[in-house]
């Protein structure tokens, strides 16, 4: 009878991003599939003190939620500005697309992306100094997210990093370089 | 050879993307679809020239492509109702140059229609008969055709025996088109519309509307009157009438073209019978209109529209109509609610503003999602960051101003809404404008829901934010800081009974006993219910619970996820401890003691428990009306766990209902490929016998886990809606007796918590009327009490 329009059913806030978690054990395809069906969210650029409980408050308002895991410091064991959501239904988790990314928590704009789902190792930190990596190369001062990044260009560890001048791969390339801290 | 490989390589990786060679009509078919849909968005030229233009393109595709563009325009007249007289245009030129293709969109559209109905889709319905009826306009339908199809459709409200709401949106339907028709169908045929006006004003005076206060956001007619939805369109209609049909808001393409289409020959609709009443029809539910501003609110700019001008009507049904397409989108949302067309002639933010928090506060329950609204006007305050963020504040304290006589369950709405919004705000209010709320009743609504959205601010932040953002005479208001209350937290407390064995407890949990370790300490502790020493009896021992339950949730305090660790890692123990209904309670009671500063952590608790059966759904109500809990009877924390507490209920049942279906299904298969396949071998037949046979077994077995799981939703609502009437008719008759005035705040919370009941789980309760009816909603029940369940019947009469 009527179709379904195509510039009508769009709903851009619930597609997959570019990002892909190149440690996914198993194949593109299977990604896809999962990211696909998956009701379970990465949530990005939480405030190092951001708690549980706000995460669950602000979370529940697009469904119930099953489980959360913060994201931690693989050395301090301790929050570093990331976690995953799962909600029980897919339809909680497209809300939480559609109606919280992108809004505050904690005054941070917070982001979410859909996640191939949680499996134990996943909520730590892929840094070298045992935080995100996004904040191995953050170059201004966020007090949310441990203040400035700090190198000790004689062990080559980074608690987060860098110069504002040099680009990251100049860096370890030119290791007699010194790094400015704060 | 090559491209076979090619695709094969292509299957591993990434999405597999078109073959070029089918792609081409498909893309011409996107492309239409795209011309359609976007005519006249983000172009230089008019409106006019943009339609004149695309009539002429699909004028040409319609040999090849004329079933796609029916289609196409079909789905637009029911999609797209906010750009109605752009596509009626479009068809009405269409049809002056080829009147077969007008004809056969006719046809079209009343295929669809007739679909529509069949469907329940009504509101679709409604959105279809106003396009064809501004198709009179477009000299696309003959007039007294359409004035045919209305006398057939006012008809309904001669039939007997049906609810009331059918034929109330017929009546819906003929009085919605005539902003847009009116004038034409007056002009045509007046004997006929006067005739049709004084049967539906004959039928609007019968009618009943019992359920309208159910469904006011506030209790007062001042400073507006919050009408029934046929009774303000029916004011409306007649004023437009009166006025002479002159109506100047609606947007009319056509008019530039009349001309062209005074020429086309026109179409008569086919007779159209409205189809009979099935018992399964789901007919809209009334509605209330919601109405907070008046033109003295925006006193600056273009004046606002009269409640009973028709423009006023068109506007919100056009401003609901683009909410309904681009929910899900907010940016586009907001962007197309602030280009709406005609928006110089009248103070748009402030319409915008009302139909958003109309659909925010409807009841019984809002058309989408609560959240989607915070967004939404996040992203419209985004986009006009000059004005609108002006006219919400003014509007959040309007509603604040008027809360003494808001719904409660709007109320809630309103707590919810504010402390998100703040909280993407930095929370910057001028809460000094409130400091009247300090000076009442603290059980009065301003202060309790200044009290509330607090405690909700908190949740989104921490405690020391909230001593920070509100001035030092709100202290009394700022919530507790959520600490956890060990009974048994040091020397102090060892005079306490428990005391003891909270320390060997404690211990033996630290040093990671076994369940088996555990209970033999529990064992040891003493009952104070009991004298005689009962070893074998497993009788109700409530300091065992107090006791390990406190310990336990002590230690596990850090966070949600050790909490809910330690309930995991000691399921055994607690279901143990819980086997009874007076444990189950027990525990509950326990679990408020320990966090009754963090109601947050309280609810998780309790949905956890439930969701591992460590409690029942029956037993977190008794728990919530028990006497324990009357002081926070009041409290927004309470409700949100009874009402997560029966959509868990709701949902258990729907699992397995629909996990019978399935099943049932499979058998249904089975047999069929039985039928089909039987007489090819003995063994194949033995084999699919066998598993009919099991299968038969499973549904056996699932229709009883169905009656077990609808026995106990039965018996939750029993238990809630007794309990209701229990504490109501107590206090009707304390204050009868006591010659005292009953509508106290306590009162007015339980009344409209007991609507709230019936309102957000309305379809589940439909079906135990019945039961509810003959055992607890009799005569002999206070009026007051009866009223509500009166009202609430008279929703689907």
């Amino acid at each position: 009878m009527s179709v379904k329009l195509n510039a009508l059913v769009s709903d851009s806030y619930v597609d997959v991003s570019q990002y892909r978690d190149q440690h996914f054990k198993g194949n593109r395809y299977d990604q896809e599939k999962l990211l696909k069906q998956s009701h379970t969210l990465y949530v990005g650029n939480l405030s190092f003190y951001s708690t549980e409980d706000q995460v669950h408050e602000i979370f529940s308002k697009s469904g119930d939620v099953k489980r959360i895991v913060i994201g931690l410091d693989k050395v301090k064991k301790t929050a570093c500005g990331f976690c995953f959501v799962e909600y029980y239904t897919r339809t909680g988790a497209e809300n939480a697309m559609r109606f919280i990314n992108g809004t505050r928590l904690d005054d941070r704009i917070i982001r979410t992306d859909w996640d191939a789902g949680f499996k134990e190792g996943r909520q730590y930190g892929r840094g070298k100094s045992g935080g995100q990596v996004r904040d191995e190369y953050r170059q201004d001062y966020d007090p949310a997210r441990g203040g400035y990044v700090v190198c000790d260009f004689h062990t080559c560890s980074w608690s987060t990093c860098c110069s504002p001048t040099y680009s990251v791969i100049a860096f370890i390339i030119s290791m007699d370089r010194f790094c400015i801290h704060s | 050879m090559s491209r076979r490989r090619h695709s094969d390589s292509e299957n591993e990786g990434s999405q597999p993307h078109k073959r070029r060679r089918t792609s081409e009509p498909i893309e011409i078919e996107d492309r239409l679809e795209s011309l359609i849909c976007r005519v006249g968005e983000k172009s230089t030229s008019s409106l006019e020239s943009n339609l004149e233009g695309l009539a002429g393109v699909l004028e040409a595709d319609l040999p090849n492509y004329k079933n796609k563009i029916l289609r196409i325009l079909c789905s637009v007249a029911r999609l797209l109702p906010e750009k109605l007289t752009v596509y009626t245009t479009l068809v009405g030129l269409l049809n002056a140059r080829n009147y077969n293709f007008g004809g056969e969109f006719v046809e079209a559209m009343i295929r669809q229609l007739k679909e529509t109905l069949k469907n329940n889709l009504y509101n679709e319905a409604v959105y279809l008969v106003r396009f064809l009826s501004d198709l009179v306009n477009c000299h696309v339908i003959a007039a007294p055709s359409m004035v045919a199809m209305f006398e057939n459709f006012i008809s309904v409200t001669q039939e007997e025996d049906v609810p009331q709401v059918r034929s109330d949106w017929f009546v819906y339907m003929v009085l919605s088109c005539l902003p847009w028709v009116g004038k034409e169908l007056y002009e045509k045929k007046d004997a006929e519309m006067d005739r049709l006006f004084s049967q539906i004003e004959g039928y609007l005076k019968g009618r009943v509307k019992a359920h309208a206060p159910m469904l006011q956001v506030w209790t007062a007619e001042k400073p507006h009157p919050q009408e029934e939805y046929l009774d303000c369109l029916w004011a409306q209609i007649q004023k437009l009438k009166k006025d002479r049909w002159q109506e100047r808001h609606i947007l009319r393409p056509y008019i530039a073209f009349d001309s062209v289409l005074c020429e086309a020959l026109q179409h008569n609709l086919p007779p159209f019978t409205p189809p009979g009443h099935m018992p399964d029809a789901q007919y809209p539910m009334p509605r209330v209109v919601f109405r907070m501003f008046d033109y003295t609110d925006a006193p600056e700019g273009p004046v606002m529209p009269g409640s009973h001008s028709v423009e006023r009507f068109v506007i919100e049904e056009n401003l609901h109509c683009i909410i309904q397409t681009h929910w899900k989108e907010r940016k586009t949302c907001a962007a197309q609610l602030l280009s709406y067309p005609g928006k110089n002639k009248i103070p748009l933010n402030y319409h915008i503003v009302e139909v958003i928090f109309g659909e925010l506060f409807q009841l019984p329950t809002p058309p989408h999602i609560d959240v989607m609204y915070t967004t939404l006007l996040i992203e419209l305050c985004k986009l006009q960051p000059g004005s609108l963020p002006q006219v919400l504040a003014q509007a959040t304290e309007m509603l604040y101003m008027r809360l003494d006589t808001m719904n409660t369950s709007c109320i809630d709405r309103l707590i919810n809404w504010f402390s998100h919004h703040l909280s993407n705000f930095q929370f910057r209010w001028s809460w000094d404008d409130w400091s009247d709320c300090l000076t009442v009743d603290p059980e009065k609504p301003k202060p309790k829901f200044v009290k509330e959205v607090l405690e909700k601010s908190m949740r989104l932040s921490y405690h020391q934010r909230m001593v920070d953002i509100v001035p030092a005479t709100f202290a009394a208001l700022i919530p507790a800081e959520p600490n956890f209350i060990y009974k048994y937290e040091d020397e102090s407390a060892s005079s306490l009974p428990g005391y003891p064995a909270s320390i060997t407890v404690g211990n033996a949990i630290k040093n990671r006993a076994t369940n088996e370790e555990i209970l033999a300490i529990l064992k040891e502790v003493p009952n104070p219910n009991q004298e005689d020493d009962d070893d074998e009896g497993e009788s109700f021992n409530p300091l065992k619970i107090d006791v390990f339950l406190q310990t336990l949730l002590h230690l596990a305090a850090k966070s949600f996820s050790h909490s809910f660790s330690a309930l995991g890692k000691f399921h055994e123990i607690l279901k143990a401890l819980t086997e009874r209904d007076e444990g189950k309670l027990h525990i509950l009671k326990v679990v408020y003691e320990v966090w009754r500063n963090h109601p947050q952590m309280i609810a998780v608790l309790v949905d956890k428990m439930i969701r591992t059966q460590i409690v029942d759904c029956a037993a977190v109500a008794n728990w919530l009306f028990s006497q324990d809990m009357a002081h926070e009877f009041t409290r927004l924390f309470v409700w949100e766990i009874l009402h997560s507490t029966i959509r868990k209920m709701n949902k258990h049942v729907q699992k397995i209902q629909q996990e019978l279906e399935e099943a049932k299904d499979k058998l249904e298969k089975q047999q069929h490929k039985r039928q089909k396949d039987s007489g090819d071998e003995e063994d194949m037949d033995k084999n699919s016998e066998d598993e009919e046979g099991q299968l038969e077994e499973q549904i056996e077995r699932l229709q009883e886990k169905v009656e077990s799981a609808q026995s106990e939703q039965k018996n939750l609502f029993l238990v809630i809606f007794q309990r209701f009437i229990m504490l109501l008719t107590e206090h009707l008759v304390r204050c009868e007796t006591g010659s005292v005035e009953i509508s106290t705040p306590w009162y007015k919370n339980c009344i409209e918590r007991l609507q709230q009941v019936f309102l957000m789980h309305h379809v589940t309760i439909q079906q135990y009327m019945g039961t509810l009816e003959n055992l607890l909603f009799t005569a002999e029940l206070d009026p007051h009490i009866l009223a509500v369940y009166q009202q609430f019947c008279a929703l689907q009469l």
